[in-house]
């Protein structure tokens, strides 16, 4: 038994790293294939792994958690600032702090649970959003944002490049370093930030998979499904959701650094409350409690994000030129103010009709379908048969209508 | 002492509608055991009933002027709203108190939006997860702060006092502390009368009506009240509308002090959320006492003596935040909880 999930993961983790790895590839026919997404669908899809290890295993939700993603950011312009301009000192810094800004939040915060849970680390996330914003303003450089700039000691490497930024690089390899290829008349383009970020997307995703696995992860899982039964068998659940809390905020602080890696800018914005809603949203778009899904999900959100926002009004006005004038007018009025910099108001009508209709994310939808389609397969070959499973649903009458609409799926 | 008294008077504004917000957010929480999200949104859209029948009532007629000219030549234009021009008089003094008419107008409109809410959102989300109910009135919240983003702009909307309320009175004078020691706007005077009345207005009508009884006793068993043949279902549906026009109002009478804007409202919200917490949930005299203890906190800690005391940094905007968490790790269950509500 525990050779053959121990076979699926090592599958699945085969499968995910190819195409992770691929990704440049695989996204350049969906006019995703540039360096500047593929590093957010990276960083995004390390920030919904480390939430759901919180959420999907425990079923605390957070609704702060962007406030370490901003921590983790601050950390590492502060390290590119003060240290140098190579990554790992920043990254680890970075995940260092926002693990013990997790600590202090998760000691308090998980004194409650459930929706008083939800709501102390909302109010956690906006207070760290009010103090990056105004009252720790010599830190945080407030609204602007912080950014490296020509003073900044820069003990290890000053001398390197002096007059100028350098970009902050690993060792030489800067991040914005691009490798054009043409194949097949797509434009490849091989980032080297995108490819750190996916290689430590790669070793998140194995970590966050061995923490499912493993005995830890079946007592996170206890703990959703009935706290207090888990404390009359004598096991003191807080210190394991605690630490739990940690290391999903050292994940969205590793993803914050990334961010920084990208793009050496940090600002309070990030730790908005829209924010932190983003990455709930994302991962129970893809499937909150699934291994695949998080990732799953903050692509297509970041996706979308970057499709929607970036049509304006005249794009939409040409998509509807082919129409008469008074109804390409009235159809445009009707989409634009979902598009462009309305785009806030579709995430949160993608996020109501998830929520309805599919808890479950993407994930379970797959799965669903994917029974179905089972279901429908079986029906069809045989018929009468006899001893069909009792999870067959639908009554007999019902079966032979279904093979005819198959648009139904 | 002047000081003192002037920042408790400071605090008792936002205090007022930290309460009355905390107030309508208990009212749900206690009657159907839902965390509303988007409660700060009605907050918001009530501020906006002001704006819409301000808008409404100064619509006005362009004419041009038969003897005056501006510097350029040209007949210069005379804006007559069409009130004025329907009733003179009366008409301006209409405009001129349009958040009282606002009242009139958010009432209808917010009980409304809050029985809508309920049957048409919430209601189906009272068997699934409490974090089914947080994200879905979460992406309410988003939604409709959006959809008064696309129509009024992102920009703040000033709103105008009554003439009359416009200015500040002499509070220390009248209590006889010496001229100009505490001078206060009258504004805030008469939004934190305004609050104390819809607070006593809600509470009576809890304690002292029929209705209010029933759903007490709802509040308290829910099922044993189903079971004696009482439609408790739709009376939570009320009390849900009173929440939203509770708060509604709280938004229109604050209109005058901040200037609505589209975040306004979650804004106020999280802040009301660490009120609640902090009264203790479930507890409708918690939500007040908190409101008002917090609204009144945090003004003096924005004063220039704390602020020197603590090195220059202000911690106004973070100090509800520190008292939050030393009243968690102390006592658990806020001010006035109770044990067993929201504990699973």
């Amino acid at each position: 038994m525990l050779k053959t999930t121990d076979n699926k993961d090592r599958l699945m983790m085969i499968v995910f790293t190819v195409a992770v790895l691929a990704a440049p590839v695989i996204l350049a026919p969906f006019g995703a294939g540039y360096p500047d997404l593929m590093q957010r669908f990276a960083i995004y899809g390390i920030f919904a792994i480390g939430f759901n290890l919180l959420f999907g295993l425990t079923g605390y939700l957070s609704f702060g958690h962007a406030a370490f993603l901003g921590v983790g950011s601050y950390a590492a312009v502060w390290m590119l600032k003060l240290l140098s301009v190579n990554i790992i000192p920043a990254i680890i810094f970075a995940v260092v702090i926002s693990g013990l800004f997790a600590l202090l939040i998760g000691y308090v915060s998980l004194r409650r649970s459930g929706i008083y849970f939800a709501i102390l680390t909302l109010a956690f996330a906006q207070m760290s959003y009010n103090l990056a914003y105004s009252v720790l303003t010599p830190i945080t450089n407030g609204e602007t944002g912080l950014q490296m700039d020509l003073g900044d000691p820069r003990i290890l490497d000053a001398a390197t490049a002096p007059g100028q930024l350098p970009p902050p690089s690993l060792f030489g390899l800067e991040m914005g370093d691009t490798h054009y290829l043409s194949f097949m008349g797509l434009d490849l383009q091989f980032n080297v930030g995108f490819y750190v970020c996916a290689a430590i997307l790669i070793l998140m995703f194995y970590i966050s998979l061995r923490i499912f696995r493993s005995p830890f992860g079946m007592l996170l899982r206890a703990i959703k499904s009935n706290q207090t039964r888990l404390n009359f068998t004598g096991v003191h659940t807080r210190p394991y959701a605690l630490v739990v809390f940690v290391i999903s905020g050292m994940y969205a602080g590793l993803a914050g650094a990334l961010l920084v890696c990208m793009d050496p800018l940090a600002g309070p914005e990030r730790m908005q409350w829209t924010a932190s809603g983003e990455v709930v949203l994302m991962t129970i778009m893809g499937g909150a409690g699934t291994l695949i899904g998080p990732v799953l999900g903050a692509c297509i959100i970041k996706y979308f994000e970057n499709i929607f926002s970036r049509v304006n009004d005249v794009i939409v006005g040409n998509w509807f030129s082919g129409l008469p004038d008074s109804v390409g007018d009235f159809l445009s009025a009707i989409v634009s103010p979902f598009l462009g910099s309305g785009w806030q108001m579709s995430l949160g009508l993608i996020f109501m009709l998830v929520i309805i209709f599919l808890p479950g994310g993407l994930m379970e939808g797959v799965t669903r379908l994917l029974g179905w389609l089972g279901r429908l397969f079986r029906s069809r070959n045989n018929d009468d048969d006899a001893d069909a499973p009792q999870s067959r649903k639908p009554p007999p009458d019902q079966r032979s209508s279904r093979p005819a609409s198959p648009k139904e799926s | 002492m002047d000081a003192i008294i002037l920042q408790i008077l400071n605090g008792l504004d936002k205090g007022s509608a930290y309460a009355l917000i905390a107030l309508g957010l208990t009212l749900i929480f206690g009657t159907l055991g839902v965390v509303n999200f988007a409660h700060g949104a009605l907050f918001m859209i009530g501020a906006f009933c002001t704006v819409i029948l301000n808008k409404l009532l100064s619509l006005e007629m362009v004419t041009k002027s038969a003897t005056e000219t501006t510097p350029w030549g040209t007949p210069v234009e005379v804006h007559t709203p069409y009130v004025v021009m329907w009733f003179g008089k009366v008409g301006e003094t209409m405009i001129d108190y349009s958040v009282f008419w606002s009242i009139l107008f958010a009432i209808p409109v917010m009980l409304i939006i809050g029985i809508a809410m309920e049957r048409g959102l919430i209601k189906f989300f009272y068997k699934r997860p409490h974090a089914d109910q947080i994200l879905v009135t979460f992406g309410l919240a988003i939604v409709l702060q959006e959809i008064i983003k696309q129509i009024f702009g992102a920009n703040p909307i000033p709103q105008p006092a009554p003439d009359a309320f416009v200015g500040s009175i002499d509070i220390g004078a009248l209590i006889g502390l010496g001229a100009n020691t505490v001078v206060y706007p009258i504004w805030r005077l008469v939004y934190f009368l305004f609050a104390a009345v819809i607070i006593a207005g809600v509470f009576a009508f809890l304690r002292f009506t029929t209705f209010g009884m029933v759903v007490r006793a709802g509040m308290a068993d829910r099922e044993t009240v189903g079971l004696l043949g009482i439609n408790i279902d739709r009376r939570f549906t009320a009390m849900f509308g009173l929440a939203a026009v509770v708060t509604g109002l709280a938004g229109v009478m604050y209109t005058p002090i901040l200037s609505p804007n589209y975040h306004m409202g979650m804004d106020f919200l999280v802040l009301c959320f660490v009120v609640v917490v902090v009264g203790g949930m479930g507890s409708l005299a918690g939500a007040v006492a908190a409101g008002f203890l917090l609204g009144v906190l945090q003004s003096f800690a924005s004063m220039p003596e704390v602020k020197e005391f603590l090195f220059g940094f202000s911690i106004d905007q973070v100090i509800i935040y520190l008292v939050a968490v030393v009243i968690l790790l102390t006592r658990p269950r806020g001010l006035m909880g109770r044990k067993g509500i929201m504990e699973t």
